[in-house]
């Protein structure tokens, strides 16, 4: 009888599930997710091999040998062995006297700033335009703003190498003779934005169509003018499409270096990335080549991080 | 990339204006002429270079700068330097193509797999992946290809430079668009569907591919369309991964030889690139309208648009 009362402890009416234990719920994870394992596995393995690694075989040919005949560089896989000779030499020639790679440096700054501040100058405009009043035309005009997406950036330069020749069309219509292509900051600058502007039009085009004219009627019904409107409702309504879009452009001029070789072609405009491009080839540079790379890296990291926080955000990552 | 309304009124299409200049300034919904005018310069200056560019892969003489007449000198018409005649442009070309199809056979079903199982698995591990695979979208290209280099130089079993290198980097490099555009297509058709297949006895890949699968498919469509254009213009890790002239697609083959006094079959080279590209965008436009037909909302293009 006394068995009869005991009540049902909580540990009884758990017991099932406590003798199906680790296994039993390692059973019902495997039959809950094994699909999606099965689909996200080859992408994840493929980031894995050809991202992850190579970024850390960049860390170890930075930090590691180099063949003293071969003058090949010979990669330290364990980082307690690493050292930082080819780091130490790089930060020597930026910071120390002979800095000959200290100009280079400052000069990449200076081009993308300026090349990010000329293009969002000219993008931020342009997408409004399409955004708000181009009416019937939208599509028609959003196709001829992609279109520069589909032309290679290479054919876009070879244009303007055309036409900046010594004998093209601008200087035939100038009736100058102005030797346009040989170490020219300004057209460096002006390729730059030429090339990445598209870039920058997009995100800003999807940012800005997003919000609603009804915030902007708003204000204008509560007395602000036009100005005021753009600078109090509009502008802060558009930054998050402004620093991404900045974002999507300064990152890849970051490691420009066929604008200025195509445009310039002299040393006198070169920038970090011809200093990559001009050492990876050469035997024996392979880790001053790293260096700059790891420094690129460590430069962009910040913005690289916040953009990917921010389209998280979004939702487009869970 | 979420569906939006659309604005319900047009701003400048207000009745009572009044006339005059003074009427025009006091409108207060017209539209602002300065930005009618910047659109306008913005589309002539990016978009004339290369149409003088295309021009003049017709001239009849060696110039790339005065004009000599028409012909398709440069294409065909010419028995050594045409791009139809001379080997190193004619290889560049088929490279080009053939690095673009076998890119954009792999990443979209990887991307589109990946896509899916980082959707619906829950864990860190998905997660991170994920993360490292928005860092793959935005790493500056330079880096990667640089990084690529090392690991095939210095580590290397399977991958050799050329062909298999050159697309093992770009699948890695594009990997991000398809994952980006289907799971933005994911969130929108969200988890019903699939829910009420499997209610009415689907099982688990018959619900995906019979019911998800065709409901993705206008963005696993703008994949492969914008995999292909982009692999197409690709440079950076193209050049860094081939391995000699045979396996220099068209945009190295300009890198090269646009600063040393080359002919206009270079133009011609870069406008059949070019006209592949379009070709394929259009082509991608139509099937994307055909695809998305019956659909509510926003008109095609400005879809395919946001999918970028």
């Amino acid at each position: 009888v006394s068995a009869t009362l005991t009540p049902v402890s909580p540990p009884q009416a758990d017991k099932p599930r406590s003798d199906a234990g680790v296994g039993g719920r390692i059973f019902a994870w495997v039959k809950r997710n094994w699909l999606w394992v099965v689909f996200a596995l080859p992408g994840i393995v493929w980031l894995l091999l050809l991202f992850v690694i190579p970024l850390y075989v960049v860390f170890t040919i930075v930090f590691g040998q180099i063949d003293p005949i071969f003058r090949t560089p010979l990669p330290v896989w364990n980082p307690i062995e690493w050292n930082t000779v080819a780091f130490d030499d790089v930060f020597k020639h930026i910071f120390g006297s002979d800095g000959y790679f200290g100009p280079a440096l400052l000069r990449t700054l200076i081009f993308v700033v300026s090349a990010s501040v000329l293009c969002l100058v000219i993008a931020y405009p342009v997408a409004y335009f399409t955004a708000r009043y181009a009416g019937r035309h939208r599509g028609l005009l959003l196709a001829a703003l992609i279109a520069p997406f589909w032309i290679s950036y290479m054919m876009r330069m070879l244009a303007w190498v055309n036409l900046l020749q010594n004998d093209g069309l601008i200087n035939r219509a100038l009736h100058a003779n102005v030797d346009w292509l040989s170490g020219r900051p300004i057209v460096v600058i002006l390729g730059l934005v030429y090339g990445y502007v598209p870039y920058m039009i997009l995100p800003l085009y999807a940012g800005l169509d997003r919000f609603s004219p009804n915030v902007l009627e708003a204000a204008r019904d509560l007395g602000a003018g036009r100005l005021e409107t753009f600078r109090r409702v509009t502008l802060p309504l558009s930054m998050p499409a402004i620093i991404a879009a900045v974002l999507l452009t300064c990152l890849p001029m970051l490691g420009d270096y066929f604008t200025n070789d195509l445009l310039s072609a002299s040393p006198s405009t070169s920038m970090v990335g011809n200093l990559i491009n001009n050492s990876v080839l050469v035997p024996g540079q392979t880790g001053q080549a790293g260096a700059f790379v790891l420094l690129v890296l460590l430069v962009s990291l910040a913005p690289m991080l916040f953009y990917v926080r921010s389209a998280r955000r979004e939702g487009l990552a869970s | 990339m979420t569906v939006l309304q659309r604005p319900p009124v047009e701003l400048n299409t207000v009745p009572h204006r009044r006339r005059g200049m003074r009427g025009w300034w006091e409108d207060p919904w017209r539209a602002p002429r300065f930005l009618q005018f910047i659109t306008i310069g913005y589309l002539l200056w990016s978009l004339l270079p290369v149409v003088v560019a295309v021009i003049f892969s017709f001239n009849a003489g060696k110039s790339r700068t005065v004009w000599q007449g028409f012909s398709f000198r440069w294409y065909w018409e010419d028995p050594v330097r045409s791009v139809w005649h001379d080997d190193t442009l004619h290889t560049a070309l088929v490279h080009t193509f053939v690095l673009g199809i076998l890119t954009t056979i792999i990443t979209v079903p990887l991307g589109v797999a990946f896509a899916l199982g980082v959707d619906r698995w829950h864990g860190r591990l998905p997660s991170g992946a994920n993360f490292v695979m928005l860092l793959s979208f935005v790493i500056p290209e330079t880096l990667l290809a640089v990084a690529l280099l090392f690991l095939v130089t210095e580590v290397s079993q399977p991958l050799e430079l050329g062909t298999t290198a050159q697309v093992a980097g770009l699948v890695t490099f594009q990997l991000s668009y398809p994952v980006v555009i289907v799971r933005a297509r994911l969130l929108t058709i969200g988890k019903q569907y699939e829910e009420a297949a499997v209610d009415l006895g689907a099982s688990p890949i018959g619900a995906i591919r019979r019911v998800l699968l065709p409901m993705l498919a206008p963005a696993i469509f703008v994949s492969i369309v914008l995999v292909f254009a982009d692999v197409v213009d690709d440079f950076v890790i193209v050049r860094y991964l081939s391995s000699d002239g045979s396996t220099e697609p068209v945009s190295v083959k300009i890198y090269n030889t646009a600063r040393a006094a080359p002919t206009p079959a270079l133009n011609a080279l870069a406008t059949l690139v070019l006209l592949a590209s379009l070709l394929s965008v259009v082509l991608g436009l139509v099937v994307f309208r055909w695809l998305s037909r019956g659909e509510r909302g926003r008109s095609s293009i400005e879809s395919f648009a946001e999918g970028l």
